[in-house]
């Protein structure tokens, strides 16, 4: 029962079970901008049925958080940073993305 | 100025949910206050940090830093609540029968409050450090006024807080008896939803396969930006588009936690009571 009462114990085999699932595979990259609190572009197309990695690059002097509720993605990017977030494999449609510091700050990724 | 009291307000809010829950949980216990504001603090110290080595954490471990750290935490809040309810579901019918024998709870209380002051911690950091990033931003872009700023972000959090103070009152209106079985029922739904969460962040990081990046969709009935449907996702983990990964974390956390709850709850002194009991009819 001591064991089992220590709840620390099981974290790091939880990650050693996440790391077993880890796939370098390379996905194809593209790149988003944030400038003026706008992305650029605002409308992205991706293939559907594969894994993408967006690249979102914050050129604006304030920090911001891309989020998708659509996607389960939030991820900060800082002044001047740039982040990668896997999305993906998609079905075809629409999915809303936004800077969650600025919520009219939107996008769409279109998935054909 | 409302603008960033609303967004303030929803960060606070996630945070304010889950204090609420871990002092209404905790409640007949000596010292949780002291515990539970340890926390808060550690919590605000560790939300400055992390806003400002945000950059260094985001660019940690090939990119993915900033997921491992949110999961790694989130994991750690899920194991810390999971612990406080098998604990609770071997001393808790003791701790509420004891409740009103002043001294006699403080050693057995003593336990999970570490854990409930290092989820309080853990809340406070994953919120706080995105309203410090927020309001950082909102300061050194030109527009909004250092006042204006202020006073929204206070209206937000006041506001945040207030919600959290409601959730507290309303579980502490039930009865002791009953109380610790509601907590713990709404502590293994909170962990469960952190794990989702996590496991959201472990797929985002391309760790985790989505298995179905949408099970299904109630947007149109109720989103997560909504505020029913953030306090939804705080307290039971909803999601209007969950992927699979996130189901299954969900559903395990509640199996492995419940298993545990059921396997350890026992104590033996109350199980051999019981069975006298049981013999005598």
């Amino acid at each position: 029962m001591g064991s089992l009462m220590r709840p620390l114990a099981w974290i790091p085999a939880l990650f050693l079970a996440v790391a077993a699932f880890s796939a370098a595979a390379a996905a194809p990259q593209v790149t988003i901008a944030i400038k003026a609190h706008q992305f650029v572009p605002s409308e992205v197309s991706i293939p559907a049925g594969t894994k993408v990695e967006l690249l979102i690059h914050n050129q604006d002097s304030t920090p911001a958080e891309f989020e998708s509720t659509e996607l389960h993605r939030e991820k900060v990017v800082t002044p001047g940073g740039q982040i990668s977030v896997f999305v993906g494999p998609l079905a075809p449609g629409r999915y809303g993305f936004f800077d969650d510091f600025h919520p009219q700050t939107r996008g769409h990724l279109v998935v054909k | 100025m409302l603008a960033t009291a609303i967004i303030v307000f929803r960060e606070v809010l996630e945070a304010a949910l889950v204090v609420g829950i871990v002092l209404a949980a905790s409640r007949g216990v000596p010292r949780r206050g002291l515990w539970v504001a340890g926390g808060l603090a550690a919590g605000v110290v560790g939300a400055i940090m992390v806003a400002g080595f945000a950059g260094a954490i985001a660019e940690a471990v090939d990119g993915i830093g900033q997921e491992l750290f949110d999961a790694a935490i989130l994991f750690t809040a899920v194991a810390m609540l999971g612990w406080h309810n098998i604990w609770m579901s071997r001393h808790g019918r003791e701790l509420a029968a004891e409740a009103n024998t002043i001294g006699r709870a403080v050693s057995a209380g003593n336990r999970p409050l570490t854990a409930l002051a290092l989820v309080v911690g853990i809340a406070v950091l994953r919120e706080g450090s995105e309203i410090v990033l927020f309001l950082y931003g909102i300061a050194i872009s030109t527009g909004v006024g250092g006042l204006s700023m202020l006073t929204g972000g206070a209206l937000g959090l006041a506001a945040g807080a207030a919600l959290g103070t409601v959730i507290y009152f309303g579980l502490i209106a039930i009865p002791l008896r009953r109380l610790f079985a509601v907590t713990s029922w709404l502590i293994l739904l909170l962990a469960a939803g952190m794990a989702s969460q996590g496991a959201a962040f472990l797929m985002q990081a391309n760790l985790l396969p989505s298995l179905g990046n949408q099970v299904w969709d109630t947007s149109a009935i109720l989103t997560e930006r909504s505020i029913p449907g953030l306090v939804l996702h705080v307290l039971i983990g909803y999601s209007a588009q969950p992927a699979g990964i996130q189901l299954v974390f969900y559903a395990a956390t509640i199996l492995v936690i419940g298993t545990l709850m059921r396997l350890l709850g026992r104590s033996p002194k109350l199980a051999a009571a019981s069975g006298r009991v049981e013999a005598a009819d």
